[in-house]
């Protein structure tokens, strides 16, 4: 029987003030952590260092020999569930579904620091394969130490060794009855090599599934408390404004409505949500408010006061070339428009906190939360049950911070769930930024000199894959007008983007196919891997007819490798482009999961549609114009294109992560695949809002 | 006032005015059926009314009353998944899964209606749903496989 997550279950908390604590009472009540005795018996500095490193960290077995996992990470539908469980099952020589994962709890699972960066496969996973192979190996040597045979000769299956001749077994719950299990890991523990996967390196069935298509599993704006008040933010009309007035005598009489007020900070309280948003509605507040700059002159505002000086902007290898190209690239900001809204579920317990909230960073907004109400971490605990998405924007939590003010202040638990428009306007964005690139080819069409700047939207991505005898990469800090934060791939789509337009401008400009211009520029097999098989399934050589227009990007980041191709139709005499179809081939190493990999790869390029086509944040004032999700538009069904993915399996190489690197190709590919349509060079990201070039 | 949903009979307060959507998940604990924008623009609170996909964030809980409601939790009959949740299922569709319970409430009201509609009319219908991962395609392809099964 599989051992209960406590994730899943909000009653089922453990008091005590430690991770240790907790691991005593599970070995106490449910499972085989016989291990309190010889913790007792440590001295605290040597417990310190083994509950960072200790396979117990990572690892519970329990009495029946069912194996929970423990990681940091948060599931936001990257199906690191079933990626993480996998490669545990593997080493340990179990059934996939023998194991569970705990994961994204203060309490319970070892110190991280975000599911940001792709980091999960390449690190988390790296680190659960060398626990789970400690694990396996500790028992062999177990069996062999006890049996008097030879390690080698000892295979194990479903979780046991079997003695080849006395009938004698030995498991890993065996195995768990004594300290060892908090020995550290083994960095050099060899693990089962990727030929030799059988759970890992399949399309296992995602974990919880059936959760989800039952509408059981429960997302923090499910979960609800006894005597749960629903709670609801006052906000200001612009950006930065301060609070003049309030006046909150209209809402005084309504039953069981309380107001929180601590500063600028302003929420109501109510039993129900209905009464909670007419509440809101009620309070009647002034405001002070400033200067802002708007849509119209973000571009020249970011270039205007980047922070550098003219002289950083020269770059004297351009100097004494014929054919230059120089660009200017503008990107605008976009929002992540999780489809679960930003929500934070509270309750306080004397003087401890527990809150449970959506988000990448737990242990982030643990310490955000300490310091918001100057307690120690021992008294704070964040539970991140898997959420409702987040492509780089849940690095924060606002709602779980406002919730836990909340709910100090009325003494009850709060939910607080961000309703759409907030969402779209309290969250971060995806940074806007200006990006100039000149370049210039030597007289035997390699290319001289390459310069790159990118005002404000970031440094990601920014070094071209290309061979260039002399270059010059600057990112330059600005001061941006809205909030802005980490996003899918960061800047590197932005920075991708103008690459990659800039490269098939140059092959335009020396009449050489785009494609060949890249493979001579190119030394890295790997990209160059993705590009011929991408260009292989696309049909790269074919002719298209009148009309169509046929574009390629590729661009490398966080161990992934892509290149998306693709063809658009050009309508002239409405000027209107439609994406017709889209081929990416994706490499990150060693294929962990096909299926769920595949649908990384297909959930980048079409959330990248999105961001290359018609998102953009319009904000005049300090007001955002398209707050709602009927005036922001996203991708929707009826914008899908023909898409196709080739994956490449490198399993001689390590795995890497592929939630962000599939992102960097569609916006190129589209913008030259529009150039060859209409010979229209678009330099702009959103291209073409109306649908029109 | 009384609301019939998944075919049991519930009292639910309707004092404050509450949106079908509010009543669903706060008095009925039926939290499956999601919020994700208030304005019937994304499908996350997608249920069926009398058999059609009714967005439960505008309707208001008191224009339910004589109508048969069903959520994603009244879909399971039995212990055993509704076709379309076990075509979902099978072809390991989704990433986050938020969009999950009215992607399906849409796809059944959409083959009750018709058995077998072309592509063009699954985009039709779905339109209004959004997967912010975008799975369209892996949807498409259950939809598919559903309308298959069900053949």
């Amino acid at each position: 029987m599989p051992l209960e997550n406590p994730t899943s279950n909000m009653k089922n908390d453990f008091s005590g003030n430690s991770r240790r604590a907790f691991l005593k009472q599970v070995g106490l009540g449910l499972g085989t952590f016989v291990l309190y005795s010889d913790l007792i018996a440590f001295p605290s500095d040597q417990r310190k260092i083994e509950e960072e490193d200790s396979i117990a960290s990572f690892i519970h077995v329990a009495e029946d020999g069912h194996i929970t996992a423990y990681s940091g990470k948060t599931e936001v539908g990257q199906n690191i569930r079933t990626s993480l469980a996998q490669v545990v099952a593997e080493e340990l020589r179990v059934p996939f579904e023998m194991v569970d994962m705990v994961l994204a709890d203060t309490k319970l699972t070892p110190y991280d620091r975000g599911t940001t960066g792709s980091r999960t496969t390449p690190q988390m996973s790296l680190t659960l394969r060398k626990a789970a192979a400690t694990l396996r190996e500790m028992l062999k040597e177990e069996a062999s130490d006890s049996w008097q045979i030879g390690k080698t000769s000892l295979s194990l299956e479903g979780g046991a060794i079997a003695h080849p001749s006395n009938g004698k077994r030995l498991t890993y719950a065996e195995l768990a009855n004594g300290k060892r299990l908090f020995e550290p890991y083994r960095d050099n523990v060899e693990l089962t090599p990727v030929n030799e996967w059988k759970i890992a390196g399949t399309s296992v069935p995602k974990a919880r599934g059936r959760d989800y298509v039952t509408g059981k599993h429960k997302y923090v704006s499910d979960l609800s408390l006894p005597n749960m008040q629903y709670g609801k933010i006052l906000r200001p009309p612009v950006y930065g404004a301060k609070l003049k007035s309030l006046d909150i005598s209209q809402v005084k009489s309504m039953e069981g409505v309380q107001v929180v007020r601590n500063g600028d900070f302003v929420g109501v309280t109510a039993p129900d949500a209905t009464t909670a948003s007419q509440a809101l509605a009620l309070l009647d507040a002034s405001w002070d408010s400033k200067e802002h700059v708007s849509r119209k002159n973000l571009f020249d505002h970011l270039v205007k006061h980047a922070n550098l000086s003219e002289k950083e902007l020269e770059f004297e290898a351009l100097n004494g070339f014929e054919d230059r190209l120089e660009q200017e690239f503008h990107i605008d900001y976009i929002s992540h428009v999780p489809l679960e809204t930003r929500v934070g579920v509270a309750e306080w317990d004397d003087d401890e906190l527990t809150v449970w909230t959506g988000t990448q960073k737990p242990f982030g907004v643990q310490e955000d939360l300490c310091n918001e109400f100057s307690i120690s971490k021992a008294k704070v605990r964040v539970i991140t049950p898997d959420t409702g998405s987040g492509y780089g924007g849940k690095h924060t939590a606002e709602a779980g911070v406002e919730a836990a003010k909340l709910a100090k202040g009325v003494e009850k638990p709060v939910k607080v769930q961000w309703t759409r428009e907030e969402e779209f306007k309290w969250a971060y964005f995806r940074p806007a930024g200006v990006i100039q690139v000149k370049s210039a080819l030597e007289s035997n069409g390699n290319l001289g000199a390459w310069q790159f700047h990118n005002f404000n939207s970031g440094g990601s991505g920014m070094q071209t894959p290309y061979r260039v005898k002399e270059k010059q990469e600057k990112y330059h800090r600005s001061d941006t007008p809205l909030r802005q934060g980490s996003y899918r791939a960061l800047a590197s789509t932005a920075n991708v983007f103008a690459i990659e337009s800039q490269m098939t401008d140059l092959a335009y400009y020396l009449k050489e196919d785009s494609l060949a211009f890249r493979l001579r520029h190119l030394d890295d097999p790997r990209m160059k891997d993705v590009l011929i098989a991408a260009a292989e399934k696309f049909h790269w050589e074919n002719k298209l007819p009148q009309g169509r227009g046929k574009g390629l990007g590729c661009g490398y980041v966080k161990g992934g490798y892509v290149a998306t191709f693709a063809e658009v139709a050009f309508d002239k005499e409405s000027q209107k482009v439609v994406v017709k179809r889209l081929v990416t081939a994706f490499e990150c190493g060693a294929i962990i999961h096909p299926k769920h990999l595949k649908s990384q790869v297909v959930g980048c390029v079409l959330q990248g549609l999105g961001g290359a086509l018609f998102e953009a944040v319009d904000f005049e004032d300090g007001k955002i114009n398209n707050a709602s999700l009927s005036t922001y538009r996203v991708p929707k069904f009826s914008d899908i294109p023909e898409v196709e993915v080739v994956l490449l399996n490198r399993k001689d190489l390590d795995p890497a992560g592929a939630g962000e690197a599939p992102i960097l190709g569609v916006a190129p590919a589209i913008r030259n695949a529009i150039l060859d349509a209409s010979g229209k060079r678009i330099n702009r990201l959103p291209m073409i809002p109306d649908g029109k070039v | 006032m009384k609301i019939n949903v998944n075919g049991k009979s519930h009292t639910i307060n309707v004092s404050a005015n509450p949106t079908l959507l509010e009543v669903l998940r706060e008095q009925l604990e039926l939290t499956g059926t999601k919020y994700g924008c208030g304005e019937a623009a994304c499908g996350a609170c997608r249920v069926m009314m009398d058999g059609t996909a009714v967005p439960a964030c505008i309707t208001p809980a008191v224009s339910a009353q004589g109508k048969d409601i069903t959520t994603i939790e009244g879909l399971e009959k039995n212990g055993k998944l509704h076709p379309v949740q076990e075509a979902f299922l099978e072809e390991d569709v989704f990433q986050c899964a938020y969009c999950a319970s009215g992607m399906i409430v849409s796809a059944v009201a959409l083959l009750e209606r018709n058995a077998s509609p072309s592509r063009e009319e699954i985009i039709e219908a779905m339109n209004g749903n959004i997967c912010r991962c975008c799975t369209y395609p892996q949807i498409m392809a259950a939809i598919e496989k559903a309308k298959t099964s069900k053949a």
